[in-house]
């Protein structure tokens, strides 16, 4: 026990709860170290008393045993003190919770929606949304590679907030229950499918905040991190406008593209990248799966013959299934793509060209 | 003394054990039955163990090393399960088997043939579990809460025998609870009044109740998953008007009882050992007693501690805050009447009073960083991290497991005839202490600082600690091989036990020779 | 408890092979009802049924068998008081269990209906739960359109679920006059009793069988018509299991009835069965109050 109390002392320990960069995580760290603090004395006291008579009262030493075996007043004592120590516990612990949970007068609001394994994240008031995956190798996972500072702790794009500013969270999920957790916030919060919850924070300075998913949610639960992003409010503002300007453009390409045709090659490699990204984590780079819970895309019947149900199940997912729909999170190229490269990866050799006009057609129909 | 009483007038019955393996299949004898269930506990604990040591092997060193994350999952899921079903509460039975007849003077369990039947269920329950492991598409793997939907619509085609071996091992636990709770209300020698019952019984009375209580809850959370999973219900998935978290509710009301249900007995084990090498009487036994039943009352009103994040609405938090706060009162009683016996006694420390007294100390650590876990605000940050990982473990491994060991070593001289070895008991004991903690102290430093748990691989900055943790967990788990050996020893042979080994013990148990008859209180002894 | 000179000896059996028959009796069906189920919904062929129904059988050669024992030893009066005192404590206990085992179908129920739901509409701390995800929900019970959109038709209760309460309140009265009659000694007023209460049993599952031809096929309510389909099937479900069961046990009374056994201080097994028939129609009644009524 006692062991732990240096390092407990120093802030941003390894160690030790992080104190976090929010007023809300610094009570909550209070919260922790009084609490721990209490836990310590009343160890002492119990403990003490405990190796007294391991010491004082041995056989060994030729003690007699006394034979009292009951005293009222001791006992009242005993358990009255807890309880009042408890109530004082439970003041500060209901005033920092009903502090965390008031999500009114907001400033900013975002969509998280959490799925097998990835994050989407949606800024309630503009155009703004898209995805953020891990970013690290599976070649450092896998140990051929040597690993960065932040494994397992980098994504694509993180999650941009404003500092100063009172942001609010929608937490939901498309799948399993995930739990989005930014330990510098002391915000955890379930993803729950079908509900949505919230919780907010308000960040004091800017930086790079890193947390994980917290609630099992299948084979790479741990491999779905949290990175946020808080800027300045005005630079905050203008990356939002960047990135609407990005997205809108990006719509008017794939306007464009639905009029173009895409060559094997390219299709393959968008294909095989969009693949490596999305779709491998179940089926597997190899595309065989694994047997018994994701399917094998490799020689089955739908992806050799069935061109029309390869695209239904790609776009609209299966309910009932781990299969998502990737209508909203792919592209209409990067779905023709991604469903070329299946239809003729690993000796599949169909050789169906598949073009964003397919599947266009196929949604408008 | 009350034992020579009944040896006079049952000589027409058979003494000895019938022999054969049809002995141990067809058995009625509460001392055979309960000796099954401490074998098969003791293979769970190993096997188990074994999945523990594939946990700590991969999270040795950061990156993917031996297994893959599904495999990974499937693990901790079934060492979970394994660990909670297969080890603890079958070993508390096995214990409740030999010692409540013996201790309240009754002749047998009142229902011998049910007995039998609770026990001989589990080795089925469980070869489907495990066999679930080699199916197509591999075991549970949804952790051993399996929360919906995961469990679900998102799991694999085992669930469906994870179900049913489920279903098995509640009628198990079921029957074997309404057999201890029939035993100790009807089966009691005349002068045997509530108030006199050792606490060992007590407790195990109280966590009877609880077993009947939830074990059929947990029957219908299962079901709800079968059936949504299979059958088109949509208890846990919105679309249909279901809730996933309805789940959790259903479950932990099931599972917090649940893990009093692994520690009550251990209360009453300790609270026989401790007197008896004190050389003192306990120190107050009235109030150890309400205390139990108070635990057990409150245990109904907390469950959703385990689910501070799922978005409860605040009062409902505040609630299961403060009730689960409350917990703290009636076993600080118990802790602080545990070191008020010890106090002015005359103390020795043979194996069993050291596990004990290591119950007490690293029980009650796991008791405050529970009391911490209890703090809602600050529960977002440690939920579903290692720091509840160290909690739970130090309530259960130094808690439910070493008072099993304890109680293992104050009883293996009665069951056997002979007495263990000492010295390796000591060596056994002080060896479990350190890499105990060597294995579960540090886990509390990788939750606080961020690691979360049920995960194959982590970030660079948990390093060094998961590596000591797991030297620790490869340490203690070699360890448990020697408990295995002297136990071997001891049932082989070893110097000749008395019929009280231990001079400050106190019970009816410690009145028939060791080792004990294969028939006890046949006519009920007086009680004082 | 026994005086102190004359004790009665707690009979205890010296060894059985029955329980461990039942045990891989349990194992078979959890095993075959396992992978029947797999089987179904992989729509594979598979031996699941096949171990499934050898469970089936196994049990049941268990139940003939452990009763035959039990029930000679306990007309050549090898059972004490002491020992009856358990059976009926370990059946008590038992029904206890069954009751928490439909609190958790009724706690889903309750759950459902008055948190789950609300929260759908946008109740409690869930506005954006209904405006975001669900905003043509709105939450009303019986669900008959669910968040996702299918619709089903509520089932009212009166008509069939009505009559079927009054016939097992009925059949709870005439249970108990049969086991007046065995207290009495009254063996016709005891088997006359007897049988009515096993016909009103069957006339009840009989009824309930066409609630539920009529519940799929004229209001389209089905098991996976969502939660007021899946609280209202698992509950009238397994509550109908129960009956037939209770039933069954009622059939073996009957025939024992007419061999002569039981008396007035020799009816464990009858008293356990009504106690258990009794519970059964306090379960009905809740049933049609939180299921039908409210
Ligand atoms: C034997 C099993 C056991 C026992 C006895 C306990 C005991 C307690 N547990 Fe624990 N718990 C588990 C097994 C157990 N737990 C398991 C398995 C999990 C994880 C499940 C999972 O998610 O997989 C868990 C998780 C868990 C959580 C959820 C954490 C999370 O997931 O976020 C919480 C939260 O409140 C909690 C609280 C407590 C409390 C308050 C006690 C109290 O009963 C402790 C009371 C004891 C003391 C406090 C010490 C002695 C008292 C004194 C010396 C008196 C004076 C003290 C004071 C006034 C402070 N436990
Ligand atoms: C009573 C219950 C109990 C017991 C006794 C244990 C015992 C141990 N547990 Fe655990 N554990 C749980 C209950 C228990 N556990 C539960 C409920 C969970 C949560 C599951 C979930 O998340 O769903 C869990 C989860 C859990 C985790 C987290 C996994 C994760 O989140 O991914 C870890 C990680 O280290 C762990 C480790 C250990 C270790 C090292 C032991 C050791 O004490 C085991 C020691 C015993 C042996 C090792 C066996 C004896 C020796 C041999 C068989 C010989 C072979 C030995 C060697 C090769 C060295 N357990
Ligand atoms: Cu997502 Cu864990
Ligand atoms: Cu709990």
């Amino acid at each position: 026990m006692s062991a732990s109390i240096p390092f407990a002392a120093s802030a941003q320990s390894q160690f030790n709860l992080t104190q976090g960069v929010t007023e809300v995580s610094n009570r909550v760290y209070d919260l922790h170290m009084t609490i721990f603090y209490i836990c310590c004395v009343i160890g002492l006291v119990v403990f003490g008393a405990m190796f007294w008579s391991i010491v004082r009262h041995r056989k060994s030493k030729g003690r007699k045993p006394s034979t009292f075996h009951e005293n009222i007043q001791v006992e009242i004592v005993w358990t009255i003190v807890p309880f009042l120590i408890l109530i004082g516990m439970a003041i500060p612990a209901t005033s920092t919770l009903i502090a965390m949970e008031d999500v009114s007068e907001s400033d900013v609001t975002v969509l998280v929606t959490g799925s097998q394994w990835k994050w989407h994240y949606k800024y309630f008031d503009s155009d703004v949304e898209y995805f953020s995956l891990l970013a690290t190798r599976q070649d450092q996972i896998n140990n051929k590679l040597e690993k960065g500072e932040n494994y397992l702790l980098e994504v694509d794009r993180p999650l941009v907030i404003p500092t100063g500013q009172k942001v609010r969270f929608l937490i939901t999920s498309d799948d399993v229950i995930h739990s989005w957790w930014v330990p510098a916030f002391a915000i955890k919060k379930d993803a729950n499918p079908g509900f949505i919850n919230e919780t907010w924070t308000r960040v004091d300075e800017p930086g790079i905040y890193r947390g994980q998913c917290a609630e099992l949610c299948g084979k790479d639960h741990g491999f779905m991190p949290v990175v946020v992003i808080a800027k300045e409010p005005a630079e905050f503002e203008k990356w939002l406008a960047e990135q609407e300007q990005q997205q809108r453009e990006a719509k008017q390409r794939e306007q464009e593209l639905l009029s173009m045709e895409m060559s094997k090659d390219e299709l393959m490699d968008l294909g095989e990248k969009i693949y490596l990204g999305n779709c491998a984590a179940c089926h597997q780079a190899n595309g065989q799966g694994v047997p018994g819970v994701f399917p094998s895309l490799k020689g089955t019947d739908m992806v050799m013959n069935d061109i029309q149900g390869h695209i239904d199940i790609v776009v609209n997912g299966k309910s009932g299934t781990a299969m998502q729909a990737f209508a909203n999170q792919l592209s209409m190229s990067e779905l023709a793509a991604v469903i070329t490269y299946e239809r003729n990866a690993w000796g599949n050799d169909t050789g169906d060209l598949i073009q964003a006009a397919d599947i266009n057609e196929f949604m408008n129909e | 003394m009350s034992y020579a009483a009944g040896e006079a007038d049952h000589n027409d019955h058979h003494h000895h054990a019938p022999s054969g393996i049809t002995r141990w299949l067809f058995t009625t004898n509460h001392k055979d039955i309960g000796s099954l269930y401490l074998w098969f506990s003791f293979t769970m604990f190993l096997v188990g163990g074994a999945m523990a040591m594939v946990i700590r092997a991969e999270l040795f060193q950061p990156g993917l090393q031996l297994v893959d994350p599904h495999f990974f999952n499937q693990m901790t899921t079934v060492h979970g399960l394994i660990m909670v079903f297969g080890a603890v509460m079958p070993a508390f039975t096995g214990l409740a088997n030999w010692m409540i007849p013996m201790m309240i003077g009754a002749p047998d369990m009142a229902l011998p043939r049910m007995n039998n039947w609770s026990f001989w269920i589990l080795p089925f329950a469980f070869a489907i579990l495990l066999g679930s492991l080699f199916m197509e598409g591999g075991g549970p793997a949804f952790g051993w809460t399996f929360y919906a939907p995961l469990s679900t619509t998102y799991s694999s085609d085992s669930t469906a025998l994870f179900v049913f071996s489920v279903h098995i091992m509640g009628i198990s636990s079921i029957m074997g609870a309404i057999n201890v709770i029939v035993t100790i209300m009807n089966m009691r020698a005349p002068d045997m009044t509530y108030m006199k019952m050792p606490l060992f019984v007590w407790s195990w009375f109280i966590t009877a109740f609880l077993l009947i209580a939830v074990m059929p809850v947990l029957a219908g959370a299962v079901t709800m998953v079968l059936t949504d999973k299979y059958f088109g219900t949509s208890f846990f998935d919105a679309a249909g008007g279901g809730d996933p978290v309805m789940f959790q509710h259903i479950f932990w009301f099931f599972g917090h009882p649940e893990v009093y249900i692994m520690i009550l007995p251990a209360f009453g084990i300790v609270s026989a050992i401790i007197p008896a090498f004190s050389r003192k009487p306990l120190f107050g036994y009235a109030s150890m007693v309400y205390a139990t039943g108070a635990i057990a009352g409150l245990s109904f009103l907390v469950w959703a501690h385990h689910m501070f994040t799922t978005g409860m609405p605040v009062a409902a938090e505040l609630f299961f805050m403060y009730c689960t706060m409350l917990i703290s009162v009636p076993t600080g009683v118990k802790v602080f009447n545990w070191v008020a016996t010890m106090w002015r006694g005359a103390l020795s420390f043979e194996t069993p009073m050291l596990f004990a007294l290591a119950f007490v100390i690293l029980f009650t650590i796991g008791g405050f960083s529970g009391l911490m876990l209890a703090i809602t605000p600050v529960d977002f940050q440690y939920h579903d991290t290692y720091f509840v990982v160290a909690h739970f473990h130090y309530v259960l491994v130094t808690g439910a497991i070493f008072s099993i060991m304890a109680a293992a070593y104050y009883w293996l001289p009665k069951w056997t005839g002979h007495m263990y070895n000492e010295t390796l008991g000591r060596w056994h004991f002080w060896l479990s202490l350190i890499s105990v903690n060597v294995l579960f102290f540090p886990m509390h430093f990788a939750g606080l600082a961020g690691m979360p748990r049920r995960i194959p691989d982590y970030s660079l900055q948990f390093a060094d600690i998961n590596q000591i943790v797991s030297i620790g967990g490869f340490a203690f788990g070699l360890t448990q091989l020697l408990f295995l050996y002297i136990v071997i020893k001891c049932v082989r042979g070893g110097e000749k036990a008395e019929a009280k080994p231990w001079d400050g013990a106190e019970g009816l148990e410690w009145t028939v020779p060791s080792p004990a008859p294969y028939h006890t209180f046949e006519t009920p002894p007086e009680v004082k | 408890m026994a005086e102190e000179q004359k004790y009665e000896k707690y009979y205890v059996p010296a060894s059985s092979p029955w329980p461990i028959v039942g045990a891989v009796g349990l194992g078979l069906i959890a095993v075959g009802a396992g992978h029947t189920v797999i089987n179904m919904s992989n729509d594979t062929e598979g031996y699941g049924v096949y171990i499934l129904l050898a469970g089936i059988a196994t049990i049941l050669v268990m139940l003939v068998g452990w009763f035959r024992d039990q029930i000679n030893e306990s007309m050549s009066g090898l059972y004490s008081n002491q020992l009856s005192d358990s059976y009926r404590q370990g059946m008590a206990w038992f029904i206890f269990s069954e009751v928490m085992f439909f609190a958790a179908f009724f706690g889903a129920l309750f759950y459902a209906r008055v948190i789950a739901l609300e929260w759908l509409g946008g109740g409690g701390n869930n506005a954006m739960t209904n405006e975001v995800l669900w905003p043509d929900f709105s939450a009303h019970w019986p669900l008959t359109e669910t968040p996702g959109g299918t619709t089903t038709q509520g089932m009212g209760w009166g008509g069939l679920p009505l009559y079927n309460t009054l016939i097992l309140i009925t059949s709870s009265i005439t249970c108990h006059f049969a086991h007046v009659g065995l207290e009495q000694g009254k063996r016709t007023q005891l088997k006359v009793w007897l049988g009515i209460t096993i016909l009103l049993g069957l006339i009840f599952l009989y009824l309930q069988g066409m609630e539920y031809v009529h519940a799929y096929q004229d209001l389209g309510l089905q098991l996976d018509s969502g939660v007021y389909g899946n609280t209202f099937y698992m509950l009238t479900g397994f509550h109908g299991m129960h009956v037939t069961l209770g039933t069954i046990m009622l059939i073996v009374m009957f025939f024992r009835v007419l061999k002569g056994h039981f008396s007035h201080d020799n009816q464990f097994a009858f008293q356990a069965t009504s106690w258990y028939w009794h519970f059964v129609d306090v379960v009905w009644v809740c049933l049609f109050i939180f299921v039908y009524v409210l």
